[in-house]
This record gives C-alpha cells, structure tokens and sequence, in this order.
C-alpha cells in the first residue's frame, strides 16, 4: 500500500531576521520583513518526499493556511518534491490571530477529505513555537501520534518511528493512519533545484477559505501584550574561585 | 545653461522614435513607457523580484553558504579547482541555467542567470568564474549560432557538471584588440587545421571542449575570422603552464597551442567570417554574468566589513558607531545597489530581446569597479586584520580586481558606452 501524505508548512519570519516588537505591543513587525519557510516543515516536506523516492508514498500534498503570500511557501515545497498544494487563505490581518487549534481542525478535514493516510508536520513553528497542531490534530482524527521524529520507517501497516525523548531515543510502532512531527535531526532538507523550480511553477495550487472546510476560525484567545525579552544585564569579573564562590551564595545561587 | 541648450540641441536630433515625450528632468525626453518596466512579468522587479527568482536566490544563497563559503579560502590559497563543487553547482541546474530544457539546461532566463551569478560568487568568486565561461562563454555561442546537431552534441554533455567548456579568443599579441587574430585555420578537405596561441583560457585544464576564433581570411582583418568547437583533448593541442594569478586561484588559466590541429569541418560554428560577430555578441551576454559575479564579490567584502565594524572595539566602542566608518559602508551600499539595478536592466532587456549591448557594458563596468571599490574599502575597515589572510577581506580584494579586466576592461566598457552614444545621438 502506497501513502497518501499531507504535509504541513508554515509561512514564518525568517530565522536569520532579528525580530522586532510592534509599537503597539500586540505583535511584531511582519511588514517589508523576509519570510520563509518554517525550517521544521521544511525537514517534513523532504520526509514526505524521500517516502516517496523509497515508493512508500505516492502522493505528496503540501498546505499551507496563510494570507496570498503562502503560496511561495507551497512553492518552495513543490520545488523540493510534492506533488501539489493546497492553499488555505487566511487574510494577513487574521493571520495572527490563527491558533494551532484552527490549523489543526484545517489539516484534519484537508486528510479526511484528501483520503490521506499519513500528515506530517514540523515539530513546532519557530515564530510562535506552539507545538500543538500535531498533537490536536491527531486528536481530532483519532490517529495515533509520533511526535519529534528522528527516524521513520515503515512496516506492514504500521510505521516505526524513533522519537528524540529526554534523556535518549524511544522507539514506538503506531498504526496507519497515523500523525507525525518532524524534529531537528529527522533528515537535512534538500535544496531546491533550479530545474525543480521550473517545473514547481507547473504543479497545481488550490485554493479555499477554512469555510470551504466548515472551520470556525474565531480567535479563542487573546493577546494581551507582546514585549521584548528582558536584556542581560553585563556580568562581573572576579578575582579568584573564593570570591566567585561568595558571590553566587550572595546571590542565593548555592 | 549653455550647456542645457547644447545638450537639448542634441536631443532635437535624435531621430530614433520616442514612445513618449514627455519632458522629464531638465527638459530631458523620458521614455515613459520603458517597455521592460511595464511588461507583466518583470513588473515590479524594482522592488522585488519574480517569485522563481527569489526561490532560485535562495537556493544558491544557501548552496553558497553552506558549501562554497567554507572553503572558499582553501580553494584560493591552495589553488584547488572546486571539482565537487562545480558537480553540485551541475545538479541544481547552475551549469546550463539559459539553456532550453530539451537540451538538458534549466531553461531559465539571464535575469536568474546574473542573480545566480552574484550569490554563487558571493561564496565563492572561482565557483562563480567557472560557472560563468560554462554558461556565457561556452554553451552561449553554441547555442546562439549552433546547428541543430551541434547543439545536441556539445551543449547537453556540458549541463550537469560533469564536463565544462571554454572560450579562446585572446592571444598573446591582442587582447582588447580581437579582431587582430593571429591563429589561423586553414581548409584542407573536410577539415580545418588550427596554428597559434590562445592566451588567458579560464577552465584551461578542465574544460573538454572549446569555441576557438581563428582567422580563415587573413585579408579580411575581423570579418575573416571564424569560430570552431574544439573537443579537448585532441592531437595538436597543447597547454601552456598554469598562470600564477591575483586572485580567482580555484579556477585554471592557461594558454591553448595549436600546432597544425586537425578538426572536422562541421565544427565550424555559424558560417565563414562570423567569429568576430559571435565573439562580440557572446562577450555581450558573457558581461551581465561578470557584473554578477562582481557584485557578489563586493556584497561578499561588504558583508566582512559590517560585520566586523560590529564587533571590533576602538574607544570603547565598536567602529560602526564612527561616523567615519559609516561612511564608508553607505557608500560601499549605495554603489552595490545602482550596480545591481543596472546588472538586472541589461539582463531583462536581453531577455524580453531588446538591444542590451550598452547596458551590458553599464553593468559590468559599475559592477566591477564597484568590486574594486568594496574590496579596496573593507580592507580599510578592517585594518591589518583586512592586510592578512586570516580574514577573506584581502581575497575579495585580489578576486575583484579581475572583474575589470577580462571580457573586457573597463577602458573597453567605456568604448562600447561611448560607441552606443555616438550612434543614438548620431553625434558623428
């Protein structure tokens, strides 16, 4: 049995780009700021495609939800190997009020309707840094879950993923269908070949609102306020280990 | 204002059409409706690029980075051609990128070309060198002038970086002045037999295959020169030693010595007496890639010098907080800037099939001596820190300084500027 696999990708600030915080406090500044895409779903889109390289998949599908700008996102995943894209419209306006919950309601009914039978996403998005929508979404399918995957292999039905746990590497089998979360040493993301972009430019994109889904998109939370981490107050020097050892009982340290 | 008048004098002759004229600026006509600021496709390339274009920027950015700028140094201090590199380069479609895909290229434009040009310089000014006479030099004229059958036979090989190609047109006796070729190819049956030196062959070592200028009638000074495509290795053919250079010291420039080289006959490129046209068209197209691989090298030492004027301490405070050194890095900014728009001017006019020749020449003057000047620059800002090969600063500035001088020097860019002058504003 070949796989159906829904990817996930988020358009996210670049990681090279030094964040600001917004005047008004309630977000940061996306305007005129490179975006690309979340580094994690990246790691997800080249599992997706190697699966299919090793014939275990047949189909890649890349969605992103996000305002018109995401289908470069989609882009960037067809260019490395999916097959084609769906893009879900969030106007930017309510881009940051979308929470894990709504992508996950959105990928789920995307995997119910695609008949997809594996959904792979990054770990977490290194804007927000939620790392929810593999879990929920999981939970709204009723399929299990393999989250921080560094290694996926399939067996009959089933597929073996070794997880990154604290403290080591855990091994667990779950059952197809089933959701997985990319980590950090799960693979290193092709690049995107020139011809490759050439030929993205030639695979399909739809296009449909989180109504065309019957997912409510009304924020259930808040936000109060966004501000800049604190900034490091400057260190001392000291002269000797006694006088290090003072202060850090000074400081309550030990 | 005599000089207002003289030069609106000067306008009233121009007896090229105007799609607009409307007055701009001092009463100069402005060509409003530029036709490659109003097409569709390059719409809004003054303030961002296509989206492919941006995809194929951060493929080679990232290829650049992570690959090429490493061992970039190593390449340059040990003299070592980058043959895996180029191998990868072949494999993300940077080898053939103008070419059509039936052929095996990318079928990209010279707009993603110059782009492509600039990040894979930025890492690495030799990748970007070897790149650049691949695509420009060699697979450019086979493809502008080549045969059906010529095409097939040495552009694919030529796509994936397994093999690259050259271009000889210099020689020891004339550089600038090509159409004084000395090497000549006689016919003898179904064949021609090639006597002379090429000098100044970039891929000189690597390359498998050639386009070589000989005179096929002496007496007809430029228009008896004709172009070949000369398979490498071939009996007859010999190299001449490794030049020691300046800078780009990854790639290999050498001599090429015919003595009595027998080629086939079909090898000629485009028809008897076309090879100085075809030079002249492939240096063209051969300048907005050498005005990429520039402005890579002058964004690569300006990158070096803000960095470092971040970090090193003087009076207590980092250096970039002096107005002085912020001067320096806004002018380095400002010149790589006009640079580029220029570089990307000249490439979308030859794309949409516009006349670039001018612009072409524009850019690769601006771009190179805009090297020149970022190299010159950084080194300043770092100091003895820039004067050492600890840090890159001091290989940009020997890498730029080539970019004025092959595919023409700066004195010829000017040359062609002025020639394009005289004929729109009919001034002789």
């Amino acid at each position: 049995m070949s796989l159906r696999v829904l990817v996930g990708c988020k358009r996210v600030i670049d990681y090279a780009v030094k964040i600001r915080v917004r005047p008004d406090k309630m977000g940061v500044v996306t305007d005129g700021v490179k975006h690309s895409m979340n580094p994690f779903d990246e790691i997800a889109i080249e599992e997706a495609v190697r699966l299919k390289e090793k014939k275990i998949a047949k189909e890649v599908i890349a969605v992103s939800c996000g305002p018109t700008q995401a289908q470069e996102t989609i882009r960037t995943a067809l260019a490395m190997g999916a097959d084609r894209g769906i893009h879900v419209e969030i106007p930017a306006k309510e881009m940051e009020k979308l929470e894990p919950l709504h992508v996950s309601k959105i990928l789920a009914k995307l995997a119910e309707k695609e008949g997809a039978e594996l959904l792979i996403v990054g770990k977490q998005a290194i804007d927000d840094d939620s790392n929810a929508t593999a879990q929920m979404t999981a939970a709204l399918l009723e399929w299990p879950q393999a989250t921080f995957a560094s290694k996926i292999e399939k067996t009959d039905g089933t597929l073996l993923v070794v997880r990154e746990v604290d403290g080591g590497l855990e091994t667990i089998k779950v059952k197809l269908p089933a959701v997985v979360s990319a980590d950090l040493r799960l693979n290193e993301p092709r690049y995107a070949t020139l011809p490759n972009i050439m030929k993205a430019k030639k695979k399909k994109i739809v296009k449909m609102k989180p109504a065309d889904l019957g997912v409510d998109t009304t924020a259930h939370f808040e936000v109060v306020e966004v501000c800049d981490p604190p900034s490091r107050e400057a260190g001392i020097k000291v002269e000797d280990v006694d006088a290090l050892v003072s202060k850090l009982k000074e400081a309550g340290r030990i | 204002m005599a000089v207002v008048n003289q030069l609106m004098g000067t306008f009233s002759r121009i007896s090229r059409p105007l799609v607009s004229t409307h007055k701009g600026w001092r009463g100069q006509p402005q060509n409003l409706a530029q036709p490659w600021l109003s097409s569709v496709r390059h719409s809004s390339i003054l303030a961002e690029l296509p989206e492919t274009h941006e995809m194929l920027r951060k493929t080679c950015r990232d290829f650049a980075e992570a690959e090429l700028q490493p061992l970039a140094g190593k390449f340059d201090k040990q003299g070592l051609y980058p043959r895996e590199q180029v191998k990868t380069m072949g494999d993300l479609g940077l080898m053939a990128l103008a070419v059509p895909e039936e052929y095996g290229g990318t079928g990209m434009d010279y707009l993603a070309y110059a782009i492509a040009m600039e990040e894979i310089s930025r890492g690495c000014a030799t990748a970007g060198v070897i790149m650049s006479v691949n695509n420009s030099l060699y697979i450019g004229p086979v493809q502008t002038f080549g045969s059906e059958k010529q095409k097939e036979e040495w552009i694919t090989p030529f796509t994936t970086g397994e093999h690259v190609g050259c271009f000889a047109l210099s020689e020891p006796g004339n550089g600038s002045d090509a159409g004084a070729a000395s090497t000549i190819a006689t016919e003898e049956a179904d064949s021609f037999i090639l006597n002379g030196t090429k000098s100044w062959i970039t891929n000189g070592y690597e390359s498998e295959a050639t386009v070589v200028f000989a005179a096929t009638d002496k007496s007809k000074k430029h228009k008896g020169i004709s172009a070949f495509i000369v398979p490498k290795p071939i009996e007859g053919l010999s190299l001449g030693k490794k030049e020691d250079k300046l800078g780009i010291r990854g790639s290999s420039t050498c001599n090429l010595i015919f003595e009595d080289c027998q080629i086939p006959s079909e090898n000629m490129l485009g028809a008897p007496g076309m090879g100085f046209k075809i030079a002249m068209m492939t240096l063209d197209a051969g300048r907005i890639g050498i005005a990429g691989q520039a402005l890579g090298i002058a964004q690569a030492a300006f990158d070096c010098a803000i960095d470092y004027a971040g970090k090193r301490m003087a009076f207590n405070a980092p250096i970039l907080k002096m107005q002085v050194i912020q001067q320096k890095l806004a002018d380095m900014a400002l010149k790589i800037e006009s640079a580029r728009l220029l570089t990307y001017k000249a490439a979308v006019l030859k794309d949409e099939g516009k006349p670039y020749t001018k612009f072409a020449a524009m850019a690769k003057l601006a771009a190179s001596e805009t090297a020149t000047f970022c190299g010159h620059q950084a080194i300043q800002i770092l100091g003895g820190m820039g004067y050492v090969s600890d840090m890159p600063a001091e290989r940009h500035y020997r890498d730029a300084r080539i970019t004025e001088i092959y595919e023409g020097t700066s004195e010829i860019q000017r040359l062609v500027i002025a020639g394009n002058l005289i004929k729109e504003y009919q001034a002789l």
